[in-house]
């Protein structure tokens, strides 16, 4: 963006409530994300974080990055504490204990944290219906124990866990779709966001939060150390995984589908997967079995999209166009 | 003025807590602490209790929400039993530490495997050392006392801990007792409004949970440490102020007949009341022999525990839980230690039985005493003995 210092301040604040002088790496795209994330919100939030990086590098006892009131316990409990967080809330002010209007509540983990281990919290925190909002920060990896496979972790990427070697070229499962697990429990928001499109990443971080009932917003966030890729392409990185359609950016809100940018045509995959260590072994095979797996999910969301878009009739805002690279 | 009913004991435990008015109850159901549970759940659904019912999708999230809800001041109970606190034994850790007043009641069952509904301490054995306040509770009045004293406990704040009730599963969670329940007016003078100093509140932003290096970490356990250890004199003065308002005193180790006796048999948990019979029959017999009842499981009454056998010479200890190839019964592994460096000490004498609902009988104690007497003068160096096992 031309001018960006005259006007990005008058897009977002210029306080962060996920403040600087955290311990994050350098080009951390999760540390980049939460940052966007928070900017994006008031105040009036109280954050309930699961272990992983984002915990560690910004919360070594007696400091923190975090400017507003957080709590962390443990790697898989975080919807389930957030649930105990609300109807904490919810009760008290019933009975009439004085606190904080319209207080927000946003649990925070990462992919292992969201798709494994607390996958079951989560589910249940969804169905039962509470209000809170839960990010999910997708670095495809456990990288806080130092990059081992999660279920989140793409096709043929080469992890700790998921090394490649003789009989292995590394991941040997698809993706865990977690976004559509989300839709599948009929929650009133579900959307994916990515630190390379950050106006897009606040407005839906703004709209989870803003929404009564539970949400969930699905952010890739590129990790320079666990992926093998240069720090100054982190940016880059974020926005090939939109562009090749490995990524998808769209929002699910009460069951309707909407595609967040039009692409008119995706690029190629290797164009996302040959700047990043963890593919480079891979087979021209394992290549194509990517790129095609990639337009099916691609063009699946693209239906649902158009889909729901048909049975809604007209939408009101069409698709925004692909900002100029 | 309160009156005495009938009731079953879980039912009149619910009760309890519906007097201390609590804000949230999460739970997960498992027998034999279903009833305790369920009897909430009726209540907030007819509205005579205004709570916040979180019908969680595992313990380990019953708990998780117990943390969340603790932390911003709310009022906070759960309850639990066996593969239960065993699934949600990783958050019970996180719950003392971050100084979190929250109240559970474990109706005490066996651990698998073999999987058994019914009651001994192997649950507790397995949360011993998770830093909560533990009090055992005999019959169904002192659960009632004690579920409105841990809230008391816990929240008061030279203590801030979450406190643990047991109650025996079956033996005492599904028996219909003489029970008396305070009136609401007297729970409410009694028990203040949950004042927790450091709430999570967007006015006031805290950072809870934060991780420890190597530096800081040696020292919040040792804070930790001295935390609990301190509660036992405000646990004793809330049990005190409990006595003046309602009339029933509790004292961390329950003497019977032991003043004086040379044989004392010592026992947790409802069982202990089919022991006293026992008691009162040998006595009558002209045995000097008594009985003391462990009330406080943690802190452990050391020198409470010391004065109360200090004319003994054998003292006879019960577990309901068997610490594999370690040292026994855990119980009388830790009433071991507790006399290690005294001077004067009776001989210990560790007996495991009861296990997975088996029952012991008054005929069966006085055997347990006879056996634990002719132990003792035999010199045997067998550290314990399963009572009635088919070996
Ligand atoms: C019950 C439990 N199992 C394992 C761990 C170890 N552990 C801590 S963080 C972590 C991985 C976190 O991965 P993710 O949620 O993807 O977050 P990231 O660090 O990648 O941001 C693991 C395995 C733990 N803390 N608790
Ligand atoms: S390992 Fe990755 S996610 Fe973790 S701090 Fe470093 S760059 Fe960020
Ligand atoms: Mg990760």
């Amino acid at each position: 963006m031309e001018n960006y210092a005259v006007y990005v301040p008058r897009l977002v604040k210029k306080e962060d409530n996920f403040a600087p002088g955290h311990r994050a790496c350098i080009g951390c795209g999760e540390a980049l994300a939460m940052r966007q994330a928070f900017k994006a919100l008031d105040n009036n939030v109280i954050v309930v974080n699961a272990t992983g990086c984002m915990e560690i590098f910004a919360s070594q006892f007696p400091l923190t990055s975090w400017q507003l009131p957080w709590i962390h316990t443990l790697f898989e409990n975080a919807a389930a504490v957030a649930s105990g967080v609300e109807a904490g809330y919810k009760a008290m002010k019933r009975k009439g204990v004085p606190l904080p209007e319209n207080t927000k509540i946003v649990a925070i983990g990462g992919d292992g944290a969201t798709s494994d281990i607390g996958l079951q919290a989560i589910s249940g925190a969804m169905e039962r219906g509470h209000d809170f909002t839960y990010i999910c920060f997708d670095n495809e990896a456990y990288m806080n124990t130092g990059n081992q496979r999660s279920s989140a972790t793409p096709f043929g990427a080469m992890t700790t866990t998921s090394p490649m070697g003789k009989k292995s070229f590394g991941q040997f499962s698809w993706k865990k779709n977690m976004p559509e697990i989300a839709v599948a429990h009929n929650i009133p928001y579900v959307a994916t966001a990515t630190h390379g499109y950050p106006f897009d990443l606040m407005a839906k971080v703004r709209k989870a939060v803003d929404t009564p009932g539970p949400a969930y917003v699905h952010i890739l966030a590129v990790c320079p150390t666990g992926w093998g890729s240069a720090t100054d392409t982190v940016i880059r990185q974020s926005r090939l995984a939109v562009q090749t359609g490995i990524f998808p950016l769209y929002e699910v809100e009460n069951g309707v589908y909407k595609m967040s940018i039009d692409l008119p045509k995706l690029r190629p995959v290797t164009d996302y997967l040959k700047i990043q260590r963890r593919f480079r072994h891979l087979s021209d095979d394992i290549i194509a079995q990517i790129q095609a797996r990639v337009k099916l999910e691609y063009q699946k969301i693209l239906e649902k999209a158009d889909v729901t878009k048909r049975a809604k009739g007209k939408s009101k805002t069409g698709p925004r166009k692909a900002p100029a690279r | 003025m309160a009156t005495r009913v009938g009731v079953e004991v879980s039912i009149a435990l619910a009760d309890a807590v519906k007097l201390a008015n609590p804000d949230v109850i999460a739970a997960y159901p498992i027998t034999p602490q279903t009833h305790i549970v369920e009897h909430l759940a009726e209540l907030v659904a007819n509205g005579e209790l205004d709570a916040e019912y979180i019908p969680v999708e595992s313990e380990h999230s019953a708990m998780s929400a117990c943390l969340g809800s603790s932390a911003t001041g709310a009022r906070t109970f759960t309850a639990t039993a066996s593969q239960g606190l065993a699934l949600m034994n990783e958050v019970v850790y996180v719950a003392a530490p971050m100084r979190l007043p929250i109240v559970m009641a474990v109706a005490n069952r066996a651990l698998s495997a073999p999987l058994s509904i019914w009651c001994d301490h192997s649950d507790m054995m397995s949360v011993r050392d998770t830093g909560w306040i533990q009090i055992i509770a005999e019959n169904g009045q002192q659960c009632v006392d004690n579920i409105i004293c841990a809230f008391r406990i816990g929240e008061d704040k030279r203590v801030l801990l979450p406190v643990m009730v047991h109650l025996d599963g079956f033996n005492l969670t599904h028996v219909i007792e003489p029970i008396e329940l305070p009136e609401q007016s007297e729970v409410d003078k009694f028990l203040p409004p949950c004042k927790f100093p450091l709430p999570l509140n967007p006015d006031k932003p805290v950072a809870m949970g934060d991780f420890a290096p190597p530096i800081i970490f040696t020292e919040t356990k040792w804070a930790q440490e001295m935390n609990i250890r301190s509660s036992k004199k405000v646990i004793l003065e809330i049990w005190n102020k409990y006595y003046k308002a309602f009339g029933r005193k509790y004292s961390p180790v329950e003497k019977y007949h032991s003043d004086g006796a040379k044989v004392v048999l010592m026992t947790m948990g409802a069982i202990g009341e089919t022991a006293s019979v026992a008691i009162d029959e040998m006595v009558a017999e002209g045995q000097s022999v008594g009985q003391i009842r462990l009330r406080l499981w943690r802190p452990f009454p050391f020198e409470e525990l010391r004065e109360s056998v200090k004319d003994a010479d054998v003292l006879i200890v019960l577990d309901r839980a068997i610490s594999y190839g370690g040292p026994g019964g855990p119980l009388a592994s830790e009433v071991k230690a507790a006399f290690y460096d005294q001077v004067k000490k009776p001989k210990i004498i560790s007996f495991v039985g009861g296990l997975g609902g088996r029952d012991i009988t008054v005929a069966g104690f006085k055997d347990i005493v006879k056996k634990g007497i002719e132990i003792a003068k035999s010199g045997s160096k067998k550290e314990y003995e399963i009572y009635g096992v088919r070996e």
